[in-house]
């Protein structure tokens, strides 16, 4: 965990003072709305269909147990006693009241938690792999580089208005959890051949309307400059960004414009004026953020556990087992990946009940600490295999151990037409008839690792374009359609989907992925062959074929 | 229109002079970025100070060749969301080394003007009469801050320096 210190806590109070103070404006009448809506996005603060959204970080999707807590103590006090994880590592509440926001933020202030920089046009929360500091995967762990960024970009004077929203995803380990080529700036923490610390940089990656993958501007950036280089890329951006058309005002499109090679040479030449300036971050700068990250007192134990062992003989707790138990750097340790996907639940969601259970496991089984996923489900990073069974059947009790996870029901879901002001079409019901369809467990397991993303609108929050298939939800004369996508994927081999065929109906979208389904089950090479794999070798010609013609 | 200089609220010794008005004999003025580069030589024989609006969409390094003749720089925000007059007068002040007076003018608004402080403004024109009279409580709304910027107060990274962490070992 990451501990706050006073100069953080006196930061928050400061910002909810703020805040309070913006609110009492916009009530009096002295800030229009159009004067109040930067402020209050950049507190994570939306106008949606129904009522105002909070949107609260989870910076690199860490959080302790009291945190967590906290979260459900908010949902059920100012919401309708659930959250929403999204796609970024935050929560999202729905149904806040304008005039309740200063208190639910400063109760979430007395525990380290905010809604700063979640929205508007800055350095959005930092991203990063759910599993850092637990994974064997690593080289470091990536949330100390995003402390550090978080510090940085927190209320930064020169980028607080940019031409667009800014976000940035740190992976530290070669299998990339945090879909760090789809991001604005995607950072690769790797050792070069010297053994030095260094991140690979990524720019211009995105998704929205007009989907890029992130191009490498340069190979290695000793870790040491991560903050000059930063502001170097931002600066660029500040002064060059479009500004004329919102729909090309993200860094993608300058860099798509301009073209990556003559970016990165504004960028280096902006760097070279400043790299070893003020933002230069010494061993002992470093040192000091690394010293605030409290790890547990692992002690390696056997692995596996005779307890674990004689569990397995259950076959409900294998299927678990084998489907969100995932291999920790310590032996006799796990790491847990906690299910937000139950068959016919809204994907993400979670009850404030269901908060409290996992915080109360992460308290008991987990030194505290729970983790939020771009996948839109939580994780315990380190617990010892021998606890599983009672986390298991703890989870079990509050709906929370489907053994779905990254099946083809382990949906991620943007809100949609049930709240979203910008969707065209529904998400959630869209997910979940989906996740019906394949509840089976054994079918569901036979088909295998295959990652579903549904978007209700073309800004993509939920991310179809790097789904496996990646459903987008369209409106044509006022009905709602569906184009389907084949291929995409958010990991290192990042890559955008193409598209399958002309629109659906809302009615056929679930037939339809079970006849891309099946489709794969005939042409897959062996049970192996994964879905993205079988997509890969073949092209979406011969689903397309198939599924049309049933259609 | 109120002018803020270094905290204070002051009289503004600078008259705005429109491209197509002559001259005020001996005032002060603040032009246009057209008319100063049109009429750069002859503005050079003149008495009287000049000042210059500088527009965020031209490169800011631009101005260099003359700094010596420019007595105050004024960068503009359009809209307070267009933000690209920070990086302008950062980079004048940390790169261009420019110490006269540097104001921000157009859509100026209290909730910005820590932003301004911080990025080497010393003169805010500020839109709205009752955000003059709350600027000393808008900059001083805060006490921490996370990172080095023109104002060259400490960032917290190298604050923390030394101390030990509260709550470390909880």
């Amino acid at each position: 965990m990451y501990v706050y210190d006073e100069f953080d806590r006196a930061f928050l109070a400061e910002r909810v003072a703020e805040f309070r103070d913006q609110v009492a404006r916009r009530l009096s009448g002295a800030l229009s709305e159009d004067e109040f809506k930067p402020l209050r996005l950049m507190n994570g603060v939306y106008l949606q269909l129904h009522a105002y959204m909070l949107r609260v970080a989870i910076p690199y999707g860490t959080l302790s147990s009291d945190q967590l807590r906290r979260l459900a103590y908010v949902a059920r006090t100012y919401d309708r006693g659930y959250g929403h994880f999204t796609t970024r590592q935050n929560i999202q509440f729905n149904w806040i009241k304008l005039e309740d926001l200063p208190d639910a933020m400063a109760a979430l202030a007395e525990v380290g938690v905010h809604g700063i920089q979640t929205s508007g046009n800055c350095i959005r929360n930092v991203t990063t792999d759910q599993w850092a500091g637990a994974t064997p995967q690593e080289f470091d762990d990536p949330r100390i580089w995003a402390e550090i960024l978080r510090q940085y970009s927190t209320l930064h004077p020169e980028f607080t208005y940019l031409p667009r929203k800014f976000k940035i995803a740190i992976t530290a380990a070669p299998k990339d959890r945090a879909a760090t080529k789809v991001h604005d700036v995607g950072l690769r923490l790797h050792r070069n051949e010297a053994g030095e610390l260094g991140f690979e940089v990524l720019v211009g990656g995105g998704l929205g309307r007009t989907p890029f993958v992130g191009k490498s501007v340069r190979a290695f950036l000793p870790a040491r400059h991560l903050l000059s280089y930063i502001e170097a890329i931002m600066r660029v951006y500040n002064q060059y960004g479009r500004r004329d058309n919102i729909y090309k005002a993200r860094i993608k499109i300058l860099v798509h414009e301009i073209g990556a090679e003559a970016f990165a040479k504004a960028v280096e030449a902006e760097w070279e004026a400043i790299r070893d300036g003020a933002l230069h971050l010494s061993d002992e700068i470093i040192a000091d953020i690394r010293s605030r990250f409290l790890y547990p007192d692992f002690t390696p134990r056997a692995d596996p556990p005779a307890a674990l062992v004689a569990a397995l003989e259950d076959p409900a707790f294998a299927d678990w087992h084998r489907n969100s138990v995932h291999p920790h750097k310590v032996p006799g340790y796990a790491i847990v990946t906690v299910s937000l996907k139950a068959i016919g639940a809204p994907p993400g969601d979670a009850t404030a009940d269901q908060m409290d259970v996992v915080a109360a496991l992460a308290d008991d089984f987990g030194w505290r600490e729970i983790r939020v996923g771009h996948e839109q489900n939580l994780c315990l990073p380190n617990v010892a295999q021998e606890d599983l069974p009672a986390i298991w059947r703890r989870l079990e009790a509050a709906g929370l151990a489907t053994p779905n996870v990254n099946h083809i029901s382990d949906i991620i879901a943007c809100p949609g037409l049930d709240y979203c002001a910008l969707a065209n079409a529904r998400a959630i019901p869209v997910a979940q008839e989906i996740a019906k369809r394949f509840k089976d467990l054994d079918r569901s397991r036979a088909i295998g690792r295959l990652h579903v993303n549904i978007s209700g609108c073309i800004n993509a929050c939920g991310h179809h374009h790097v789904g496996h298939i990646g459903i987008l939800g369209v409106e044509k004369n006022g009905q709602e359609f569906y184009q389907i996508t084949l291929g995409g994927r958010a990991d290192e081999h990042a890559q955008l989907g193409t598209l399958l065929g002309p629109a659906v109906s809302y009615e056929q979208v679930p037939g339809l992925i079970e006849d891309v389904v099946d489709t794969y089950m005939e042409l897959r090479a062996d049970p192996q062959e994964l879905f993205i794999d079988t997509v890969a070798r073949l092209g979406v010609e011969p689903f397309k074929e198939r599924v049309y013609a049933a259609h | 229109m109120r002018l803020i200089e270094n905290g204070k609220p002051v009289e503004d010794r600078f008259v705005r002079v429109s491209d197509d008005e002559a001259l005020p004999e001996g005032a002060a003025v603040l032009i246009g970025i057209e008319r100063f580069l049109k009429d750069a030589e002859a503005l050079r024989e003149r008495p009287a100070p000049v000042g210059v609006i500088w527009p965020n969409s031209r490169p800011i390094a631009e101005i260099e060749p003359y700094l010596g003749r420019i007595a105050l720089i004024a960068l503009n925000f359009p809209s307070f969301r267009d933000g690209r007059a920070y990086s302008q007068a950062r980079l004048l002040r940390e790169r261009l080394g420019w110490t006269g007076p540097l104001r921000a003018v157009g859509n100026v608004l209290r909730d910005q003007f820590l932003l301004m402080q911080r990025s080497g403004f010393d003169q805010i024109e500020v839109s709205k009469a009752a955000d003059a009279d709350a600027f000393d409580e808008a900059v001083h709304r805060y006490t921490v801050f996370y990172q080095p910027a023109t104002d060259r107060r400490p960032s917290l990274l190298r604050q923390r320096l030394g101390r030990s962490a509260p709550g470390v070992g909880e």
